[in-house]
């Protein structure tokens, strides 16, 4: 789990939750969140405008995180690691009964598939907000799952059904279902012990490392075999069903852009689903859900060839991270309606009743390197953060906030000093012309920019904007620097009504001539022989300088700058470092 | 870049110097005797206002092109390129361009060892609009020797400034005395060195060492406030590696012996070094524009856009949960600074204090700080004397203190006794007692001991002594004080629970009135703004004295 996830929506549709729910409806009066981060607060939310009491759990180290502030009552559970806080049952249980929660909502990760702690809280007479443990067992082994799927009649990826024995059985089933092949372990996830084979070689390779990393990670060595599609789209429908029998389909997420199989970005709908395929991949999911009483949320993920042709991957018997994008187009509160089947009432809601409004994007900002194999995990301090709410239709879910640490614990990998972030990433992907296009596969990322993330690759406009920009931010520096306001600077200051300064800036690719002529806070700049005109307040104080450059608006960010003219600007979401300087110095 | 901005820069003189006149003389050094000159001057009938207008133009071009483009070579401005770029545009105004030294000895009254102006640019001009003196040594001429004439123009700068109350700036890049004047040259230095001690605590004087500066030359950088450097081109040293060498039998480079890196990180001679000249100069920009001109100047004021009440959040969260965590004090300090921008002062060396300036709603600040990171925020010999000399600036100036306060104590040892902590841990705590600039103190987590009185505390005066939520003001950690009280005997965990819940938190201090206010730590900019303008008018004076006598 990165600690630092936030997700920033952009839903086309303007009401948040357009549906109505009665606030005289008897509900829990206490509900414990087992989670930390965005998804706890995101839960707190819903249960604030509830009515309901909540109890968030966290390890030392988050004593003073987001989700434990937003509470009303908070219990530590143990140490940073999460095998002792967060995963640790007896902790939690023991808070359950010291507070008297009625019921726990998981979020995702850590318990929410656990099915241990399903029982453990039906034993104490607790309610799991999810799906009971019949469904959780069922949809949380590949191999069982896929059998469900297939009684149920929901089209699978052709494969071998059961676990494969040895390498030349491998073979045998590697041919009669047609390569390429994906040999993938039957208790795995995440990447881990899956490859690729497109012949038999290939086969017999892959099938020795898969097992051994599937025993290696997961203590599990069984291995299936299916088809592999090529450039396929990653497409889910959220599910949501009662203890009544009835399930509903709230339409589909995009899924496609994907790293190392992670989600980056997704929206709803899909461009590229047409209304007949999204109502048999809809109908297939519910029945699916159907078969194995599934009550509550739930996603079903599909893969989807080039030619509308769907394939039931898996089924996630959570709450998913990325389920904002539906609400906002359904107008559903997700959290709600689980919290109000796991009291027990019908779902309030005909499969007519959810509609498609407008659309929505969700970005994942993760505290990580996104020039390394798109993303590496960073961490340190927040010194800054600060969430655009001020654009209309942004929705955030967020877990931290200026001042939070992005700590080692959870996050996996190395550490480093400063935190950096993929919003970079995020704004290029959501602006290329391919994903404007709706061309996109879960091989997106790596065919579009083969040799890794460079960050953007400024067009000639983009250039002369951006050094017009750092011209002008050096020339309001210089002025700000003439402003003295103290009495008795006895000689009144000579040269401050100077209008005109010639600089040299200096980018990547060599020193540019820049000729800014200040009015006001109206700068003209002639950038390698044309005009541009910029305004802004200048600011300079503030980390984001909203600058209006002839008639676009930007905002850029002024990183840092020093009294040598060097400037780090971040501008159209990447960071550029420049040097900005008097011409001559007379 | 700079690289290319030192270029950029002196082409620019280049062409100006090709313009060099039609009335110079076709080869100045073709001058062999009085006599050829007497000659060239007669039949050349040149009037007054030509051969002004010649000599102004010599002096332009100090030792002559090639030994410009030397200077050059070895990465370094002109001395007239580097006061042109510290000062404002059009804004210098030259004295003494046409001084020459007096010496006649060892062939040194020849007109081609002449040079007009001599070996060092003298003058005043604004930086951003505020009046400095600056000298600026030309090592083009005679390597930038001291001669009677050089410092006898200093002299004349230094005395203006101080009649006037304006900082002095020298850009040093000299080789030393000038040998052939002799004891001439002995006297100049001695000459500056007293103008330096008289200004001292009336202006501002700042130095830039662009070059050699070996000898007697270096006390009086020494002496001025603030000494910064340019990385590898700058050497301060009392004697040069060969003296060293055949002295104590040393192998040194000049580098080792009294580079940027020698003075900034181990000797502490230096405040600061920069990457070159332009970086440096444009960096003395900025940092006049943080202090006063002179000693009764008002703190300088700079228009502000960061709002004066903004809380910052992240304080909240700064200070570890664990005591023996460490943490960044910039980090504290950059957050609450106007816009981010703290000017720290030796930033490599006692790294275990913080010293520098910021603004606060525009009104600079000095800022000293224990830095929990570096040997745990203690104070040693070294810490000592960096804050002490810092505070002692400060309040020369008038210049508010705020003071961030993470300390453990004074760091115990054999080397810190022998190296006479007792007395240098005093000159802090002289310095912050003496000082009557307004102080706010800001305890953040430990305040142990005599350290803590040290540190601006209520008891030497302070205006405003608040403490964090996180603070524990106490004689001493819980673990040491447990076994002085109970010498091994009871229980010690207890007894250590016991002192941590009595001592280690903010309300001892609170309760006697020794800290004014628990404050929550994201209030801590939005307090000190208002205070500030509230101790605007503080006036506050110590017994007459004819000095004080810190112990040196």
């Amino acid at each position: 789990h990165a600690s630092f996830r936030s997700r920033c929506s952009f839903a086309v549709s303007r009401v948040l939750y357009s549906t109505v729910y009665d606030p005289n409806e008897p509900t829990f009066d206490k509900i414990l969140i087992a989670n930390r981060g965005e998804i706890a607060c995101r839960i707190i939310k819903t249960c604030k405008k509830m009515g309901i009491k909540t109890v968030a759990i966290h390890s030392d180290v988050d004593s003073s995180a987001v989700h434990v502030k937003m509470a009303d009552e908070a219990s530590c559970v143990g140490p940073a690691p999460t095998n002792k806080s967060y995963l640790n049952l007896d902790a939690i249980m023991e808070t359950i009964q010291k507070t008297g929660a009625q019921a726990v909502h998981p979020g995702y990760g850590f318990l929410s598939e656990n099915k241990e702690f399903a029982r453990r809280l039906t034993a104490e007479g607790v309610t799991f907000i999810g799906p009971d443990t019949h469904a959780i067992q069922a949809m949380g082994d590949k191999i069982e799952s896929k059998l469900i799927a297939k009684k149920a009649q929901v089209s699978t990826i052709p494969g071998y059904d059961g676990v494969v024995k040895d390498a030349v059985e491998a073979v045998k089933i590697a041919n009669e279902i047609g390569y390429p092949v994906m040999i993938k372990a039957s208790a795995g996830g995440g990447g881990k012990g899956m490859r690729i084979a497109w012949n038999d070689d290939e086969t017999r390779e892959g099938f020795r490392f898969s097992s051994q990393e599937a025993s290696s990670s997961f203590g599990d060595d069984r291995l299936l075999i299916e088809k592999f599609i090529d450039n396929p789209r990653h497409i889910e429908i959220q599910i949501l069903g009662d203890k009544h029998g009835n399930a509903l389909w709230l339409n589909e997420r995009e899924c496609s852009i994907q790293r190392r199989n992670q989600k980056v970005v997704e929206e709803a709908p899909s461009t590229f689903l047409d209304p007949e395929t999204r109502r048999a991949m809809g109908e297939q999911a519910v029945t699916l859900a159907k078969a194995v009483s599934y009550s509550s949320a739930g996603t079903v993920e599909f893969l989807v060839d080039s030619k509308k042709n769907f394939y039931f991957l898996e089924m996630n018997t959570r709450l998913q991270v990325e389920h904002p994008v539906t609400e906002c187009i359904t107008g559903l509160d997700l959290v709600q309606e689980m919290i109000r089947v796991a009291k027990g009432y019908p779902l309030g809601h005909k499969q007519a009743d959810i509609p498609i409004n407008g659309w929505a994007i969700e970005c994942r900002v993760y505290a990580e390197d996104p020039y390394k194999s798109f993303g590496l995990p960073s961490i340190g301090r927040l010194s800054q953060y600060k969430e655009p709410l001020h654009v209309p239709n942004v929705r955030i879910d967020s877990g931290i906030e200026e001042g939070s640490d992005i700590s080692i614990y959870y996050d996996p990998m190395i550490s480093k000093v400063r935190v950096t972030h993929n919003i970079p990433l995020l704004r290029e992907v959501i602006i290329h012309p391919r994903f404007v296009k709706g061309d996109i596969t879960t091989n997106f990322l790596p065919e579009v920019y083969p040799d890794g993330f460079k960050g953007r690759i400024l067009s000639d406009g983009e250039h002369e904007e951006l050094l017009a920009t750092a011209g002008s931010i050096y020339v309001a520096s210089l002025v700000k620097a003439q402003r003295f306001l103290e009495k008795s600077t006895r000689i009144p200051a000579a040269k401050q009504d100077q209008k005109s300064w010639e600089l040299s800036v200096q980018l990547d690719d060599g020193v540019h001539s820049v000729t800014v002529s200040r009015s006001g806070s109206s700068y003209s700049v002639e950038v390698d022989g044309k005009t541009l005109n910029v305004t802004s307040e200048w600011n300079l104080a503030s980390p984001l300088l909203p600058v209006t450059i002839d008639d676009t608006h930007r905002i850029v960010q002024c990183l840092s700058r020093d009294a040598a003219g060097n400037m780090k600007i971040q501008y159209l979401g990447t960071v550029v470092s420049c040097c900005s300087t008097l011409k001559c110095f007379r | 870049m700079a690289a290319g901005l030192v270029v950029l820069c002196c082409s620019r003189l280049l062409r100006d110097c090709s313009r060099v006149s039609k009335y110079a003389p076709p080869v100045w050094a073709a001058f062999r005797t009085t006599e050829e000159r007497r000659q060239w001057y007669s039949v050349s009938n040149l009037t007054i206002q030509e051969r002004i207008e010649q000599k102004s133009q010599r002096a332009m071009l100090g030792g002559g092109q090639h030994r410009i483009d030397a200077q050059h070579k070895r990465g370094k401005l002109t001395a007239r390129e580097r006061v042109q770029l510290l000062l404002d545009p059009d804004s210098f105004v030259e004295y003494d361009k046409f001084v020459e030294h007096r010496c006649s000895d060892f062939g040194m009254g020849t007109e081609d060892n002449k040079f007009p102006g001599d070996s060092v640019v003298t003058g005043q001009g604004r930086i951003n609009g505020r009046l400095v003196y600056v000298f600026s040594q030309d090592f083009t001429v005679f390597g930038g020797s001291l001669s009677g004439a050089h410092a006898q123009k200093v002299c004349k700068i230094m005395d203006q400034a101080l009649l006037v109350g304006a900082p002095v700036i020298g850009l040093n890049d000299s080789g030393g005395a000038r040998i052939q004047e002799g004891i001439e040259s002995l006297a100049g230095y001695a000459d500056i060195f007293l103008r330096n001690v008289l200004s001292s605590g009336v202006i501002p004087q700042i130095s830039l060492i662009m070059g050699p500066c070996a000898g007697g030359a270096v006390y009086s950088p020494a002496l001025t406030d603030f000494t910064f450097m340019v990385k590898d081109t700058s050497f301060l040293f009392i004697t040069g590696p060969d003296v060293v060498k055949s002295v104590t039998n040393e192998d040194v480079t000049q580098e080792d012996l009294g580079g940027a890196k020698t003075h900034t990180a181990i000797s502490g001679v230096a405040h600061k070094a920069f990457e070159n000249d332009v970086d440096a100069l444009l960096n003395l920009r900025e940092f006049l524009n943080f202090i006063p001109l002179n000693n009764k100047d008002p703190t300088p004021i700079r228009e502000c856009q960061d709002p004066c009440d903004r809380l910052v959040p992240s304080l909240d969260t700064v200070v570890p949960l664990e005591s023996t965590k460490a943490y960044d004090m910039l980090e504290i300090v950059t957050a609450i600074a106007d816009e981010r921008d703290f000017f720290e002062l030796m930033p490599n060396y006692a790294k275990n204090i913080i010293i520098g300036f910021a603004r606060m709603n525009g009104c600079t600040v000095g800022i000293v700080g224990n830095q929990p990171k570096v040997a745990s925020g203690c104070l040693d010999i070294n810490a000592s004397v960096k804050g002490a000399r810092f505070v002692r600036f400060c309040d020369a100036f008038n210049i508010p203190i705020i003071t961030f306060v993470d300390v453990p104590g004074f760091l115990p040892g054999t080397s810190q006794e022998y190296g006479g902590i007792i007395k240098h841990g005093a000159k802090l705590l002289y310095a912050f007692a003496e000082a009557t600039a307004p102080k706010i103190t800001v305890i953040t987590r430990k305040a142990y001991g005599g350290a803590y009185d040290v540190m601006s505390s209520k008891h030497l005066r302070g205006d405003l002594n608040y403490a964090w939520p996180t603070a524990e003001v106490a004689v001493m950690g819980a673990k040491g004080a447990v076994q002085i009280i109970f010498k091994g005997k009871g229980n010690e965990v207890e007894a250590e629970a016991e002192y941590v819940e009595t001592f280690a938190n903010p309300f001892p201090a609170a309760v006697r009135g020794f800290v004014d206010d628990i404050i929550e730590p994201a209030t801590t900019r939005m307090r000190i703004c208002r205070d500030l303008e509230m101790l605007a008018n503080k006036k506050q004076t110590n017994p007459w004295k004819k000095h004080g006598n810190i112990p040196l």
